[in-house]
């Protein structure tokens, strides 16, 4: 086959281009929960080829210079779907793009953000935790999504990492971003937005939605009391409604995990084995939560291995 | 104690093979589903030309359907008849066909181990076919299997807490088991001969982060080399109960349940070595068969 000159050229040009050309994106439906603060509300699924990877609560902060994003999306095309329901109200550059952890659904849409040459901000351990799962979530998320939602999609570590706490300044609004130990992941960052008193937790907060322990429980409860001990009027919590009120919003979380830890610690003492245990552990539970199925059996597994060791 | 032999050259090819996929940052289709049957060349890496039998009447394999926690997946071998004199499974080998290191260990079995019956937990990258291959006392092989699907997209078979992992590295943990716990699956009666009513159950676990070695250093863009436990060694007195060869599939922390008939000996003497040849020691006195862990 031969290419004239022109149409190699054209070939090369199209291959610049973002996978989904912007005309052809769908802004995402986003709620302003506080002034200047907008959440796009993630389904309560698990990912599969038609919610291109859209499941957690991802959303962004605007301020009088700049724009700050919240977790990014579960694909390049949940992504740039967020990019775009930014643009429609507003041309400030966005100049944060702020992973609260390593899962798929919070990191997925960073590459959209590419073009925005914006600084990628995480927990000190996300850089480690990206490496160490970032090819495997790269090909099981593949699988699961369209491969037009999952065209474009890559891991984009932190060009900058918060050691335990960092500010910044949007104009006439502050983020204060806390690196916690580790409790829903190892990685995991929240997002103070001090003038509205609204707290983003990522998925240190799940309602609706069952938690996923991927971390340590213990670590998780006490991470708990203390955000719970924080002023602030609101929560974006990573999966459940887009606003929960503060700290009540804690409460059916804080109820599931202790009963699990309790049931593990019980099913620990009298010797069962650990696939045993963690087909039995939380299930009264099983009627307060969606997606229990899903998640229960894997959270008493981790849950075993961590409460064994006590 | 020995090393694990994996280096044959389809194994190292298959290992290579891998590093180079996770280098471009992609896996094959095959990773997440089981889309041919690798089984024939892994069974040839691993015992060449030995035939190897159904197993269904020495050990059942027990795994949930699905790897819920593809980092920390249950994997229990129930022993379906007691180790007996002249007729006992001599070792056991548990494989991943899919995982980038399919050997996840081979647990070398005592005299004094009673029953064959072994709980662990393993990685699972996959949708892959486990099995178990028992050799027998006289040298013949007899595999069960079972299949367990990947985990979902937000899981993955890395560790929950590496910085705890490596500060809490080498730290053991014994536990003893009131045979009142014992689960029921095997069908070991009173009518065993050897004194089976003195069979304890015991769990060895080891803090250690028990490194794949597959990912990339962002910075240097080498691999950081694995780090696993290579060797566990649980005696009684001197009396080897139980030699396990370690390989990067099993989890972090790694756990081994197993059973052993008491010999007179008053401790339980563990050894575990890893692959930057630190070794770690302890004992245990052995608890009265009443008691609890
Ligand atoms: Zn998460």
């Amino acid at each position: 086959m031969h290419l004239s000159l022109t149409s190699a050229l054209a070939v090369f040009l199209l291959s610049l281009q973002a996978p989904v050309s912007a005309a052809e994106i769908t802004p995402a439906d986003v709620t302003e929960v506080a002034p200047g603060a907008f959440v796009r509300h993630g389904v309560h699924a698990l990912i599969d080829k038609n919610n291109a990877g859209g499941i957690a609560n991802i959303g962004f902060v605007i301020g009088s210079e700049s724009i700050a994003v919240i977790d990014s999306g579960g694909s390049f095309l949940d992504g740039a779907r967020l990019r775009a329901a930014i643009k429609q109200r507003s041309n400030l550059p966005i100049r944060y793009v702020i992973n609260t952890h390593v899962h798929p659904d919070h990191i997925f849409g960073n590459a959209a953000f590419l073009q925005d040459t914006p600084i990628f901000i995480g927990h000190r351990n996300l850089p480690r935790a990206m490496q160490a799962r970032g090819a495997h979530y790269l090909a099981a998320n593949k699988l699961l999504m369209s491969a037009a939602a999952f065209e474009g999609t890559e891991v984009i570590p932190p060009s900058q990492t918060v050691e335990s706490q960092s500010v910044i300044d949007l104009g006439e609004r502050r983020l204060v971003l806390d690196a916690v130990k580790t409790a829903h992941t190892d990685a995991d960052l929240t997002v103070l937005d001090e003038s509205t008193g609204t707290l983003w937790t990522g998925d240190l907060l799940f309602q609706k939605h069952l938690p996923v322990v991927d971390g340590r429980l213990k670590g998780w409860l006490e991470v708990m009391d203390k955000l719970s001990a924080l002023p602030v009027t609101r929560a974006v919590p990573g999966h459940g409604p887009v606003s929960l009120p503060w700290p009540e919003a804690l409460e059916p979380q804080r109820a599931y995990l202790t009963k699990l830890a309790g049931d593990l610690r019980g099913l620990i003492a009298e010797g069962k084995t650990m696939r045993h245990a963690s087909s039995i552990a939380g299930q009264s539970e099983r009627d307060k939560w969606l997606l229990f199925e899903e998640f229960n059996t894997r959270n008493a597994t981790a849950g075993f291995a961590e409460l064994e060791w006590e | 104690m020995r090393a694990l032999t994996l280096t044959s050259a389809n194994m190292a090819r298959r290992f290579l093979t891998s590093l180079a996929l996770f280098a471009v940052a992609s896996l094959p289709a095959g990773a997440a589903v089981a889309a041919e049957d690798i089984w024939p060349e892994l069974k040839e890496d691993i015992f060449g030309d030995r035939p190897i039998l159904d197993g269904q009447d020495w050990v059942q394999l027990e795994a949930p359907y699905r790897a819920h926690d593809a980092a920390v997946v249950p994997i229990d071998i129930a022993a379906l008849r007691p180790q007996e004199k002249d007729r006992y499974i001599k070792s056991i080998t548990l494989v991943i066909d899919e995982n980038p290191a399919p050997v996840a260990a081979v647990f070398h079995l005592g005299k004094s181990i009673g029953l064959a019956s072994l709980s662990t937990r393993v990685r699972v990258n996959a949708y892959s076919h486990i099995r178990a291959i028992a050799e027998a006392n006289d040298g013949q092989l007899y595999m069960v299997s079972r299949f367990v699907k990947a985990s979902g997209g937000c899981s993955a078979p890395a560790g929950k807490d590496p910085d705890e992992a490596l500060a809490s590295m080498g730290r053991m943990k014994l536990r003893q088991f009131p045979m009142s716990t014992k689960p029921a699956a095997p069908k070991v009666s009173t009518a065993v001969s050897g004194g089976m009513s003195e069979l304890r159950e015991a769990q060895i676990m080891i803090r250690h982060p028990n490194h794949s070695g597959l990912q990339m250093d962002q910075i240097t863009r080498y691999f950081i080399p694995a780090h696993y436990v290579s060797d566990i060694e649980v005696r009684q007195g001197d009396e080897v109960i139980l030699a396990v060869e370690g390989a990067i599939s099993l989890s972090e922390d790694p756990s081994i349940r197993f059973h052993y008939v008491p010999n007179g000996s008053s401790q339980l003497n563990v050894v575990i070595e890893d692959t930057e040849d630190q070794v770690f020691t302890k004992s245990w006195d052995i608890q009265s068969a009443s008691s609890g862990s």
